[in-house]
């Protein structure tokens, strides 16, 4: 049977007594709650409320005693509780010294209204301001540090950049080239469709060619690594700065940019341009294959349709871009794992934040190499 | 609902518990009376946290029964052990705190779950509860983050303590706190402990601890374990419960009247 509780109201004598029953337990809370903000409580009287009936009490509901004695006496009313069971009174009493709080109103959020609005428009820009400043000023540190190391090439770290080449680069292979496979796949049958309609189904193999080669090989293979290495770095430099692992490396004179920095960004900045040939030609055999099945151009005459649309210069205007997305993804990935404060929930929002940023970096630097090889003229 | 003296909420008969090859425990025996604060020390390693995971069910034995309040947690539906879970409320070492919600949205969280509470009416207990524990109003709105180790204890405590249960769990309550803040939590759990009526049971290293709140002390040794009164282990001529108690530190924690 689930336990019941309630209070009932009574005249004796000229006085208000309220007779307190059942179980007055946390399970039974939500009822007493609205029996007791339906009494219709009285003004300048005696009241006395009696608790013999109460059969079992816990600190919510000795708190529900407590307040509505308070709310007795707030309106004037000499309250008396009486009959309290023996075994009960050191829980009333303790509830009583230490927990009859009103509730704290909870603060409005400054930011449903107007100014509100604003000054947290102010304060986000501000706070993406101080970011890129900080971005700059820890790229800054880095170069000093590479700087410092091409002068004393002995202080690289050959293992540990091996092993993120090796993870960074020879483990992202199969993902990489699977996903520039298919794209190749679907740019080849989406182009082949537009194209015919004009009878120039050939034409094709030179979009697949001049989109792959230019833009998507790199910018897939930065996406995805920025979406797999960019978010490990945020997580294993910020789990380590949780475990105070950074400060150790400090107190032990080695320099965290030259430990844990520099691995990282030599060796993304050595593979991600081999990631990027190899996705280009994953990407134009994905193409070459779906050419060969829809518009039967068979793979000697799509090699010789790709030679004539594409030139070494259109790989290496893909390719070139491969140090530079790295660099952002290295730097981003490791300032923000560096970011990190002491609790291991900043880390899950870094990393998110980390990944975001250099995806962001990586296009708006695509654009503005776009915009440079256009003056260029290449 | 069983009550009254002398029955036991938490009775375990040999408790094996073992990670691949490794056997933490056993063979391991123990009864917990209504009422009482028991206290689980042992070594390092010696599986005193595994020993609390494994009474609230957190962690398979390999073998043996565990029955709470007169029921088998290792054989429970889903709706039975979800009635048993609101009887007991556990402590963990930093107070696990959900980290995303402040200080009255955490003790909210067991409020919420099948109550039917108005949100007046959460705040109330919440709040309550807070001061209960000895924090400050104010705590309410805070997040984890932003409170002290004492103070997140503290609020954990306020979030074991929401649906007021039978037994308490604590896993090494007083463990990276001031002394004083150890002292006077330790005199928390005594006066709620005794105000509530709670069964108490205490993993701990600290022997402050157990002579100032524990009624009896289980001792793991020999991956079995020893359970008795603090004058008992006193006496115990076990090599690691000699040194345990009679070592600087447990010398220096004991009451006057037991040298």
């Amino acid at each position: 049977m689930a336990p019941a509780a309630t209070i009932l109201a009574s005249e004796e004598d000229g006085a208000t007594v309220y007779r307190a029953e059942g179980e007055w337990l946390v399970v039974t809370a939500a009822q007493l709650d609205r029996r007791l903000r339906d009494l219709d409580m009285p003004q300048d009287r005696q009241v006395t409320v009696d608790l013999s009936g109460v059969d079992r009490l816990d600190s919510t509901g000795a708190w529900l005693l407590l307040r509505t004695e308070h709310e007795l006496a707030a309106r004037g009313n000499q309250v008396a509780l009486a009959n309290l069971q023996a075994r009960f009174a050191p829980l009333l009493e303790q509830v009583r010294s230490r927990g009859v709080t009103e509730p704290v109103p909870h603060p409005v959020p400054p930011h449903h209204t107007f100014i509100g609005f604003l000054a947290r428009v102010g304060m986000v820009t501000m706070l993406l301001a101080n970011r890129v400043y900080h971005i700059l000023g820890f790229t800054g540190l880095v170069t000093v540090t590479f700087l410092r190391l091409l002068r004393q090439p002995r202080r690289l770290r050959l293992v540990a950049t091996l092993v993120q080449m090796e993870v960074v680069g020879l483990d992202a292979m199969p993902i990489v080239g699977l996903l520039s496979f298919l794209i190749g796949v679907v740019m080849a049958y989406q182009g082949a469709d537009q194209l015919r309609r004009f009878g120039a189904e050939i034409y094709t193999v030179n979009l697949l060619g001049i989109s792959i080669l230019r833009e998507l090989g790199v910018l897939l293979s930065a996406i995805i690594i920025a979406g797999r290495s960019g978010s490990a770095f945020t997580a294993q430099i910020g789990t380590m700065q949780v475990n105070e692992e950074i400060d150790a490396l400090r107190t032990l004179g080695l320099d965290p940019v030259e430990v844990l920095v520099l691995p990282r960004l030599i060796g993304l900045g050595l593979t991600l341009p081999l990631l990027v040939f190899y996705a280009d030609f994953m990407g134009i055999l994905g193409g070459a294959l779906m050419s060969w099945l829809v518009l039967d151009i068979n793979i000697p005459n799509f090699l010789t349709q790709l030679q004539t649309a594409v030139t070494t210069t259109t790989l290496w205007v893909g390719v070139v871009k491969a140090p530079f997305f790295a660099s952002i993804i290295a730097l981003v990935g490791c300032f923000e794992g560096l970011n990190v404060t002491r609790s291991a929930e900043s880390v899950g929002r870094l990393t998110t934040q980390s990944v975001v940023e250099s995806i962001f970096f990586v296009i708006v630097t695509d654009a503005a190499f776009s915009i440079v090889f256009s003056m260029l003229k290449v | 609902m069983a009550e009254g003296q002398g029955d036991f909420v938490i009775r375990v008969r040999n408790l094996v518990n073992a990670f691949g090859s490794q056997v933490i425990h056993d063979g391991v025996d123990l009864d917990v009376r209504r009422g009482e604060v028991i206290g689980v020390v042992g070594g390092s390693g010696t599986g005193k946290s595994v020993m609390l995971r494994t009474v609230v069910g957190l962690n398979r034995p390999v073998s043996g029964s565990i029955e709470v309040l007169g029921r088998d947690v290792l054989h429970l539906n889903d709706d039975e052990r979800h009635e048993l879970e609101t009887q007991w409320g556990v402590l963990f070492q930093d107070g696990a705190l959900f980290s995303s919600l402040t200080v009255a949205q955490n003790i909210e969280v067991p409020l919420k779950e099948d109550l039917k509470l108005s949100e007046r009416l959460m705040a109330e207990i919440s709040a309550c509860k807070i001061g209960m524990v000895g924090l400050p109003p104010e705590a309410a709105d805070k997040f984890p983050s932003q409170l002290s180790g004492g103070m997140r204890k503290r609020a954990g405590l306020a979030r074991a303590l929401a649906l007021d249960p039978q037994i308490l769990f604590l896993d090494e309550p007083t463990a990276g706190l001031d002394p004083i803040a150890a002292a006077a939590f330790d005199q928390l759990i005594k006066d709620l402990q005794s105000s509530l009526g709670l069964t108490v049971f205490i993993v701990t290293h600290d022997l402050d601890s157990l002579f100032a709140i524990c009624d009896r002390v289980a001792v793991l040794v020999d991956k079995k374990m020893k359970v008795g009164t603090l004058e008992e282990h006193l006496k115990d001529n076990h090599p690691w419960i000699h040194s345990y108690f009679h070592g600087p530190r447990g010398r220096a924690a004991q009451p006057a009247e037991m040298h």
